[in-house]
């Protein structure tokens, strides 16, 4: 299997070694090239130690990440991420919040004065695609949440990552907001078929956007139960309600009640 | 709307010209000894009278605040970024920059003569010292705060610490920055004037000191006033300033208020 993203083994430990918090303790995961997956647990259990690991921000006490065939050593710079918090800078118009990735990362960086104009149309056709079209010059303090969100999304992919790392980044919309989003989420991923790792709370947003769905137990956090969804794509919302979908959701609900419980 | 900016705009001069007319009226109404309280009317002969000593020793003291100022800030960036880079020298040193903050900087004046000697460079290191404090402590507070996620997003990058300073802490610092600049500007002339009176022969204060000593009390008020219009231009600038290179936390915060 050519797995982008693989962990091996994996333990992580905050603090010190003796009296720090064991996050994550033996996790082991592979994630193919192309595949949405989503990460489900109960609170706490290490899914967003997880991200760490994979982009390279925290290094593992025992065991191996690799992601597109290498260890990780440091950041990974393959990956576009976002969080629950859009956490857009204020002084910022939203079209230069979602420049600021190509203003660090290579090649981009060093092309990016010389080809400014080319990056901002790049910016302005990415906000189209999420339903933000002429919103560029609005600073983050006159869009809504939702929309801020949207602008947090296309910060994550302006540098056409490989891989697309989200912590919850609907958790504090509102179900009609996140509904619109996952929908955006879902025809970004059908056009560009990117690596989606996404962290949620919400199993129907699992059911409905992932490929597989990884169980992760109580902390210290290890991958108890990995689910195919093979509903055929592209997916409508509309199969949030069919009886095939319920079961899916309500069998995934049953096993995190049990792992909780564990 | 604009009636309601026009009122905004006229309150303050409104409220400066009662102060006056009361002032005023209380000296004539209750006939009190000039040699006490001189009202405004005498200030202003005051004004007229004296107006090119006025001005020279005001400018020395706004001189000399100045440079303290801009050497301040120079340094205050500094050592404020360098507090903030890293958590290691930020729980080493801001403990120690919130206790030099917190000592009344004119308590120190006397120490500056007896190292400095008389002159314009007491007055200057006070200026220096109650600019310094508070610009640090707000630049390192604005840069050691950066939100954690942010913080993630960028490094997974590939930024480095010096990407994350210059295109996220030192603007977002920005608006601590200011705060600090208009709480301090008003006790910095209050800093100069202390050590002129105590140990300069020119200067605002050493002119209010000599008044005083001649019982030309209208004098002493004109020094006062002068000086708390140079207060208020200096908070003006500031302010000015402020909203021109930070006005987005001014108009977010305004906006999530209403
Ligand atoms: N920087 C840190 N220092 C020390 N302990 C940490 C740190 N980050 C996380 N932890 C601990 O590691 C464990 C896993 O945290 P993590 O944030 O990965 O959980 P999570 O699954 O994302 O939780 P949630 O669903 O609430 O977001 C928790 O017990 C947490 O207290
Ligand atoms: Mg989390």
């Amino acid at each position: 299997m050519d797995a982008l993203v693989a962990l091996d083994d994996v333990s992580l430990t905050y603090g010190g070694a003796a009296d720090g918090t064991l996050a994550l303790d033996g996790t082991s995961l592979r994630i193919g090239g192309g595949e949405f997956v989503a990460v489900v647990g109960p609170s706490g259990c290490g899914k967003s130690s997880l991200m760490k690991l994979v982009t390279g921000l925290v290094r593992p006490q025992k065991g191996a990440v690799t992601v597109a065939g290498r260890e990780v050593t440091g950041p990974v710079k393959i990956a576009g991420m976002a969080f629950q918090n859009p956490s857009l800078l204020p002084w910022r118009t939203t079209r230069d919040n979602i420049l600021l990735p190509l203003e660090i990362v290579q090649p981009h960086r060093s092309r990016f004065r010389a080809h400014r104009a080319e990056y901002i149309a790049k910016v302005e056709a990415l906000l189209a695609t999420v339903g933000l079209a002429g919103c560029g010059d609005r600073f983050p303090w006159q869009l809504s949440g939702g929309m801020q969100q949207r602008a947090s999304l296309c910060r994550a992919l302006i540098h056409e990552p490989e891989l697309l790392m989200l912590d919850e980044p609907f958790a504090a919309l509102d179900a009609f907001t996140r509904e619109d989003l996952w929908c955006v989420l879902r025809d970004l991923w059908e056009a560009r078929r990117f690596t989606v790792i996404l962290v949620t709370h919400d199993l129907h947003e699992a059911v409905f956007l992932a490929d597989t769905i990884h169980v992760m137990s109580a902390r210290p956090g290890r991958i108890v139960a990995t689910r195919q969804v093979d509903f055929p794509r592209p997916r409508d919302l509309s199969i949030c309600y069919e009886p095939a979908f319920v079961e899916r959701v309500q069998e995934l609900r049953q096993y995190i009640a049990g792992v909780r419980l564990a | 709307m604009t009636r309601d900016t026009l009122q905004e705009r006229l309150a303050p001069w409104i409220c400066t010209i009662a102060l006056l007319l009361f002032w005023e009226g209380a000296c004539r109404g209750f006939a009190i000894d000039p040699f006490i309280l001189p009202p405004p009317s005498a200030v202003a002969g005051a004004f007229v009278k004296y107006w090119s000593p006025l001005l020279k020793n005001a400018w020395v003291t706004l001189w000399t605040t100045l440079v303290g100022f801009a050497i301040a800030v120079g340094f205050g960036l500094l050592l404020g970024i360098v507090i903030g880079w890293s958590r290691v020298i930020y729980n080493g040193l801001y403990p120690m920059m919130v206790g030099f903050n917190a000592v009344p900087k004119v308590a120190v004046v006397p120490i500056l003569i007896i190292w400095f000697g008389i002159g314009e460079v007491p007055a200057i290191i006070t200026a220096f010292l109650i600019f310094f404090f508070p610009i640090v402590v707000n630049v390192a507070t604005g840069i050691a705060t950066i939100e954690p996620e942010l913080e993630d997003v960028l490094r997974a990058l590939g930024a480095r610490k010096m990407d994350i300073m210059v295109k996220v802490g030192i603007p977002r610092s920005l608006p601590y920055f200011f705060a600090s600049l208009k709480v301090a500007i008003t006790l910095a002339f209050v800093g100069a004037v202390v050590s002129e009176t105590v140990g300069a022969n020119v200067g605002i204060g050493n002119l209010m000191l000599q008044a005083g000593a001649n019982f030309q009390l209208p004098l002493v008020f004109a020094g006062l006033v002068t000086l708390a219009v140079m207060g208020i231009v200096m908070y003006a600038l500031f302010a000015r300033l402020e909203v021109r290179l930070a006005g987005w936390a001014f108009r977010s915060g305004m906006n999530a208020s209403r």
